[in-house]
């Protein structure tokens, strides 16, 4: 008989969130390299908590959330690192046993319902068919849950609009229909990738206002990706910055949107339009191009991006790596820059004074 | 959905109006005289005017093209007062060669593609569309590059050389199956299928390769969609996944090129197939009508072949109304 090895290694704690994410990395071999999609992210999550994932395109957000859903497994991605949801470890779960938690315990909200959606088979029916997944139901009784989903999810005459087809829903109603199916199990844990992107303004605002209410609801987590840091204020209560798929910086919405202390972080503030600002003003926008993730930039990889490199002496930025240091004074709030505690509030004082 | 298969069949007629034309014209413009062939090696130039005639040579191009259409809805009389030999409506015309009606002999020839097309069709789309998924499923490794190379194989050899290198191994060297020869099914069905499997057999390997390399593109643009990302992320079974939400999308290019093979199929488009064999199809009887200008016989076969490509063209369109709901409405 071979010796049975505990799947649990004896330096892991058992974790106290609900999900937490530890050392999370998916690398992708091609073959002009390794892409680092996701290169060392941890957070944690509790219950009827939100995070938002920010970040620009190519920053690993979609990856990493695909990665919670077990979506890599049996592609060439290689998957390494921590995922425990609810006791469970799901980067070392097996296919079959992440399939019956996808959908039901962990489900999705992609972006772009029109391509996410299959354009052959009815609402009604794509719904329908989530449910029975994980559910032994009549095909009957998935209808009319399916029916009542849409409901929920604000869709007039939903018996009638659950024969229809995606194409013959509107923008808005297509990602409420897509929300109504990745709620039909109650998941524990919802992710929402871009969930309003490709959204007006005022379906956005309606959108929010439903995940907000059913994650009330049922008392679910939620992960909302976004570059729209507008969406995070609004929704989320944690917040995590990546960049080239690190983090570099993770903390409470409040102290990481009212004191950021990655240059980063402040170019994302600052790139935003302001309601009350003055119109004749140019927007600031991140100079440059997020980085290759075959070759992240040595030391800091937004450092050939960043403004304030100068202030730090030695070029530590191009040859040190910063480290996610905790900010004094905050609960949870981490952030990876060389500057000094002293640079920053000058930095930002100097900015809070442009701005007025 | 009725009017527009209304709509789509009249516009086939038309189609199929022009081709009779078109034909027919082309047909004029060859330097031949059937007369002249129909005459045979004594002939007396009374005797070519006389069978000129006879076979309604003598009249204008119009005229005639006017009689040819006349004939296919009230029928037509041939001969002169002596001997007349009444054609029934659809009248095709009269061979030149052997006076039978062409609409008989392409009655009489039609089982033959038909058991040839339909028992090929269903084995190449099956396996071609199996493979295909399949090299598509496993992209990169060993299954797939075994079916692609397979295919392409399959399609590189040609069917004179397919076909005898089957009839050499199979009938020849180790006699396991008989000659292949066309026995009607309805006299002895299982003399129809030994007399066919290499017929089909050559034909499959032919087709293969286009369909495995087909579906198997086709899927592969369609697993990287979002939508099998949904279907996955909803917790499905992989085999849901690729065949539900997978093949039901990826089929429908293959569905358009199936129809027009099948419908050219039938229609006579395997002559090569049945000369290597020996069978007597429309593909043959349509080759053997332009060697000896026989006007009516080309015209029929032609026409009959456009009809099925035509008709397998609305049939497709027709599919795709059932596979893919958006078209439906349009």
């Amino acid at each position: 008989m071979a010796i049975e090895i505990s799947p649990q290694s004896v330096d892991v704690a058992p974790p106290s969130s609900f999900l937490e994410v530890r050392d999370l990395r998916v690398h992708f071999p091609t073959d002009d390299g390794i892409v680092k999609s996701v290169d060392g992210v941890s957070f944690a999550l509790q219950k009827g908590q939100t995070l938002g994932i920010v970040g620009e395109s190519g920053s690993g957000k979609s990856v990493t959330s695909a990665a919670l859903l077990g979506l890599h497994k049996g592609s060439r991605a290689r998957v390494s690192g921590e995922v425990w949801l609810d006791g469970d470890e799901l980067v070392s779960m097996s296919e079959q046993d992440m399939r019956s938690l996808r959908g039901n315990k962990v489900s999705m909200i992609f972006q772009d319902p029109l391509s996410a959606l299959h354009p052959f088979f009815t609402i009604g029916a794509q719904i329908a068919e989530a449910y029975r997944v994980h559910h032994k139901v009549s095909k009957a009784e998935a209808r009319d849950r399916a029916v009542e989903m849409l409901k929920r999810v604000g869709i007039p005459q939903p018996e009638r609009r659950v024969k229809d087809y995606p194409h013959q829903f509107s923008g808005g109603m297509r990602q409420r229909a897509m929300i109504a199916m990745s709620l039909v199990c109650n998941p524990e844990l919802l992710i929402a990738d871009e969930p309003t992107t490709a959204l007006d303004v005022t379906v956005q605002a309606q959108i929010l206002d439903l995940i907000r209410d059913l994650q009330e609801e049922f008392g679910s987590a939620v992960i909302i990706i976004t570059h729209d840091l507008g969406v995070v204020a609004e929704i989320a209560d944690d917040i995590l910055v990546m960049y080239g798929g690190r983090r570099i910086e993770y903390g409470s919405v409040r102290d990481v949107l009212k004191t950021p202390e990655h240059p980063y972080a402040w170019g994302l503030l600052q790139s935003m339009p302001h309601l009350g600002g003055d119109v004749t003003e140019r927007l600031n926008p991140i100079q440059g191009s997020p980085p290759s993730l075959i070759n992240l930039p040595t030391g800091c990889a937004f450092h050939p991006r960043c403004a304030f490199k100068d202030q730090v002496p030695d070029d530590r930025c191009s040859t040190e790596r910063p480290e996610l240091l905790p900010v004094p004074g905050t609960d949870k709030h981490i952030a990876a820059c060389h500057l000094t505690a002293e640079n920053k509030i000058e930095i930002r004082s100097a900015a809070d004074r442009l701005a007025k | 959905m009725l009017r527009y298969l209304i709509r789509r069949l009249l516009a086939a007629a038309v189609i199929l109006l022009v081709i009779s034309m078109i034909t027919f014209f082309i047909f004029f413009a060859l330097p031949s005289n059937p007369a002249l062939l129909a005459c045979g090696k004594t002939c007396s130039p009374s005797r070519l005017l006389e069978i000129k005639h006879s076979l309604g040579l003598d009249q204008s191009i119009t005229t005639q093209y006017w009689e040819f259409f006349k004939g296919l809805f009230v029928g037509r009389d041939y001969g002169d007062a002596s001997l007349i030999v009444h054609c029934h409506a659809p009248c095709l015309g009269i061979s030149f060669q052997t006076d039978t009606p062409v609409l008989d002999t392409l009655l009489q020839d039609f089982p033959v593609d038909l058991s040839l097309a339909l028992g090929a069709a269903v084995v190449f789309l099956i396996l071609g569309v199996g493979l295909g998924v399949l090299a598509a499923v496993r992209k990169g490794r060993a299954a797939d590059k075994i079916a692609v190379g397979a295919a392409l194989v399959g399609v590189s050899l040609q069917i004179y050389f397919v076909g005898l290198l089957l009839m050499y191994v199979f009938v020849d060297k180790f006699s396991i199956l008989p000659t292949p020869n066309y026995t009607p099914i309805t006299q002895d069905p299982v003399a129809w299928f030994q007399g066919l499997i290499l017929p089909w057999a050559t034909l499959v390997i032919l087709f293969l390769a286009l369909y495995t390399r087909l579906s198997r593109s086709s899927m592969l643009e369609v697993l990287g969609e979002d939508y099998i990302r949904t279907a996955r992320a909803k917790g499905l079974p992989a085999r849901t996944v690729i065949i539900k939400h997978g093949l039901r999308a990826a089929i429908t290019p293959i569905v358009t090129i199936f129809g027009m093979d099948l419908g050219s199929l039938i229609g006579g488009s395997a002559v090569i197939t049945e000369s290597v064999f020996g069978i007597n199809g429309i593909g043959k009887l349509a080759v053997d009508s332009v060697t000896n200008s026989d006007l009516p016989v080309i015209l029929g076969t032609t026409l009959f072949a456009a009809t099925f490509i035509v008709l397998a063209n609305v049939v497709v369109d027709m599919v795709y109304g059932i596979i893919d709901p958006r078209v439906r409405l349009a």
